[in-house]
C-alpha cells in the first residue's frame, strides 16, 4: 500500500495507476450514501448490545463461584454444633450412635469411595467398549439407535433402578454370583461372609450401570471427534483394526474419555437413591464387599427426617460438608491425574 | 530398493459410483511417477487403491490387478495390513499423532511392527528423519516436543519419516506439498528427488509445475480413465491426446 497522497496531486491528470482518492470520487454507488449515513447515525450504537452481553456473560461466571462458595458457607453453618463438639474426630470416628450421641463419618465416607470406585472398576471397560463398537464397528444403521438407547438409561429414575436391584439383582447375586465368587475369589477377603445380596457389591453394580451411559456417551463424542486423518495416519502405517483403534483414536481421546469418567464419578457419589435401597444401610467398614455398607448420601437420606434433637441434625450436615469435601478432593485428584499423563500439554488438534 | 507397481484392469467404486474405469499403468522401480489431473478424476482413489487404503471408507470398493513387486494386492491371499506395511503412504494434510512425541511418531510404525530393540529403533529413527532432511531440526527435542507443535512443513517432513520408518518398497504421496508454503514445498520436492535413490514415488499432484519439476513420468487422469501416461516431458511438451493438452494448458480444470 502507497501511504494517501497530499491532496495537490488530486489535481494531476490521472496517471497509469490512479490514486485511492480518485477511485473513489470516480465511482460513487448509490448504497455509499447510505452507508454512510449508517456509520455517521449511530457511531458507538454497535457497542451497547457487548457491553449488555458481557456483563451477563460475567453475572453467570461469577454466580457458579457464588454458588459454591454458598453452599459451602451454609454447610459449615449449619453444621456448627457438631464441628464445634467433635472437631476434627468428625472425620476419623467409626461411631454412629445416635442413641448415645456420638457421631463420626468414616463408615459412610468409606462407603462412598468404596461403591464408587467399583462403580468405575465396571463401568469404564464397558463404557470404553460399547463407545468403541459404536463409533469404529457398528454397522451405519444401527448406530443412532444403540446410542439412543444407551442415553435411555440416563433417563431412568433412580428409584427404578433402586427397585430392579432390590427385586431382580439381590436374588441374583445372592443365589448365583456371590457363592461363585466366595468359592473363586473367597481367598482374597474381599468376597467372604454372608450373603445378603443387598450390599456394597448391589450397590456398585446399581452404581455401575447408571454411570455407564454418561461414561460412553462422552466417550463416543471425543472418539467421534477425533479426526479422520488420524486413523487413516494409522492405517496407513500397516495397523490391524485394533491397533487402529489404541493408537489412532483412544489415545487421541484419552483426555475427554478421563473427563467423562470424572463426570461419571461425579454422579456416582453423589447418587443416593438407588444405593439406599440396595446397599443395606448399615454404619460399619467392612472389608468383604458382601457386607452391607451406607454412604453419606444415603445416609443423609434415610435419617434427616427422623434426626431428633440438634446434635444429630448438625451431624448430618457436616456428612454433607463431608461429602462436599470428598467430592472436591477426588475432582481435584482427577485432574492432577489428567494433568500428569499429559503433561500439561494441549488436547488433540484438528 | 523400490520395486515396481503393475496394475492391470483396476476399477474402483464409492456405493455405485464408479470412480476408476479400468486402468492400466506400469510404474518403474525407482523412479518417481506423478499422477495429475483436475479434481475428481481419481487420482487420489487411484493412488489409494495401490495400498488397499480406498477400501477403509464405508462402502467403497476396489477391483482388477495390482502387482507391487512380488506382491499381489488384491489376491485372495493377501492381507491389506501386510499392504500397508510394504507400501508407505504421506497424506494432503500432515496428520502427525499429537499425544506422541516427535521421536514416538517415527517409532509408531515400527512399534506397530512388533519392534522392541531400542538401540535399533533410536538409530531406524536417526536414518528416517535424516532421510526426510528434518533430522537437524528436531535432533534436540526429539522426546520433548509432541509432533503437533511442529510447523506444517516439518509436520509433512515428520510424515513422510513416519512412513520411512519401516522401510516400504513404494511410497505412495497424496498432494503432499498442497498444504504447504512455497518454501515447504519446496523442502518436500527437494526430498522427493532425493527418495528416489532408494523407493519407488507415487505422488498425486494438481500442481502441473510440481510434477514437472520432480517426476521422470506423469498419468494423467481424466472422470476416472488413464488418458495419457508417458515420460513427463512428452507429456508437458508434446502430449498425444488433444485432452492432455487441453488441461496443461490451462483450457479446463
Amino acid at each position: 500500500m502507497n501511504p494517501p497522497e497530499p491532496p495537490e496531486q488530486l489535481q494531476k491528470p490521472a496517471t497509469a495507476i490512479p490514486s485511492m482518492a480518485q477511485v473513489s470520487r470516480e465511482r460513487k454507488p448509490a448504497a455509499s450514501t447510505v452507508l454512510q449515513k449508517i456509520r455517521t447515525s449511530h457511531p458507538r450504537a454497535s457497542r451497547i448490545p457487548d457491553a449488555v452481553f458481557a456483563v451477563i456473560i460475567l453475572l453467570s461466571a461469577i454466580s457458579v463461584f457464588a454458588i459454591v462458595v454458598l453452599v459451602a458457607w451454609e454447610l459449615i453453618d449449619k453444621s456448627r454444633l457438631s464441628l464445634h463438639q467433635f472437631g476434627i474426630a468428625f472425620f476419623y470416628g467409626h461411631d454412629w450412635d445416635p442413641v448415645e450421641g456420638s457421631f463420626g463419618a468414616v463408615p459412610f465416607i468409606y462407603g462412598t469411595l468404596v461403591s464408587s470406585f467399583l462403580a468405575l472398576l465396571l463401568a469404564v471397560p464397558a463404557s470404553i467398549g460399547v463407545a468403541v463398537y459404536i463409533t469404529e464397528m457398528c454397522p451405519q444403521r444401527l448406530r443412532a439407535i444403540i446410542s439412543f438407547l444407551v442415553e435411555l438409561l440416563a433417563a431412568i429414575p433412580s428409584v427404578i433402578y433402586g427397585l430392579w436391584g432390590i427385586f431382580v439383582l439381590a436374588p441374583l447375586l445372592r443365589e448365583y454370583v456371590e457363592p461363585f465368587l466366595a468359592r473363586t475369589l473367597g481367598w482374597t477377603g474381599l468376597f467372604t461372609g454372608p450373603m445378603y445380596g443387598l450390599g456394597m457389591l448391589a450397590a456398585g453394580i446399581i452404581l455401575a450401570i447408571m454411570v455407564v451411559p454418561v461414561i460412553a456417551s462422552i466417550t463416543r463424542e471425543v472418539m467421534t471427534a477425533v479426526p479422520q486423518n488420524q486413523r487413516e495416519a494409522v492405517l496407513a502405517l500397516g495397523a490391524t483394526r485394533w491397533e487402529m483403534i489404541r493408537m489412532g483414536v483412544l489415545r487421541n481421546a484419552r483426555i475427554g474419555i478421563v473427563g467423562g469418567i470424572i463426570l461419571g464419578l461425579g454422579r456416582a457419589l453423589g447418587e443416593t437413591m438407588a444405593v439406599t435401597m440396595v446397599i443395606g444401610n448399615r454404619p460399619e467398614v467392612a472389608k468383604s464387599l458382601f457386607a452391607p455398607g451406607y454412604t453419606m448420601a444415603s445416609v443423609i437420606a434415610n435419617e434427616f427426617s427422623e434426626a431428633t434433637g440438634d446434635l444429630y441434625l448438625s451431624a448430618l450436615v457436616e456428612i454433607g460438608l463431608a461429602l462436599f469435601l470428598v467430592t472436591l478432593i477426588v475432582n481435584a485428584l482427577a485432574r492432577l491425574l489428567v494433568w500428569s499423563i499429559t503433561g500439561g500439554t494441549a488436547r488433540v488438534r484438528a | 530398493m523400490g520395486v515396481g507397481i503393475e496394475v492391470r484392469g483396476l476399477n474402483a467404486w464409492y456405493g455405485k459410483n464408479q470412480s476408476l474405469n479400468s486402468i492400466d499403468m506400469t510404474v518403474l522401480a525407482n523412479h518417481v511417477t506423478a499422477v495429475i489431473g483436475p479434481s475428481g478424476c481419481g487420482k487420489s482413489t487411484f493412488i489409494r487403491c495401490l495400498n488397499r487404503m480406498h477400501e477403509t471408507i464405508p462402502e467403497a470398493r476396489a477391483e482388477g490387478s495390482v502387482q507391487v513387486g512380488e506382491m499381489d494386492v488384491y489376491g485372495s491371499g493377501s492381507d491389506p495390513v501386510e499392504v500397508r506395511r510394504r507400501i508407505g503412504m504421506v497424506f494432503q494434510k500432515p496428520n502427525p499423532f499429537p499425544t506422541m512425541s516427535i521421536y514416538g511418531n517415527v517409532a509408531a510404525g515400527l512399534k506397530l511392527n512388533g519392534f522392541r530393540n531400542r538401540k535399533q529403533m533410536d538409530e531406524l529413527v536417526e536414518r528416517s528423519l535424516k532421510l526426510a532432511a528434518l533430522w537437524e531440526e528436531v535432533k534436540d527435542d526429539l522426546h520433548k516436543k509432541s509432533g503437533a507443535s511442529l510447523s506444517g512443513g516439518q509436520q509433512q517432513r515428520l510424515c513422510i519419516a513416519r512412513a520411512l520408518a519401516v522401510e516400504p518398497e513404494v511410497l505412495l504421496m497424496d498432494e503432499p506439498a498442497s498444504a504447504l508454503d512455497p518454501i515447504s514445498t519446496s523442502k518436500i520436492e527437494e526430498l522427493i528427488f532425493q527418495l528416489k535413490q532408494h523407493y519407488t514415488v507415487v505422488i498425486v499432484t494438481h500442481n502441473m509445475q510440481q510434477a514437472a519439476r520432480v517426476a521422470e513420468f506423469t498419468g494423467f487422469f481424466l472422470m476416472g480413465s488413464l488418458i495419457e501416461y508417458d515420460k513427463t516431458e512428452k507429456i508437458f511438451t508434446t502430449p498425444a491426446d488433444k485432452r492432455t493438452e487441453d488441461y496443461i494448458t490451462g483450457r479446463f480444470g
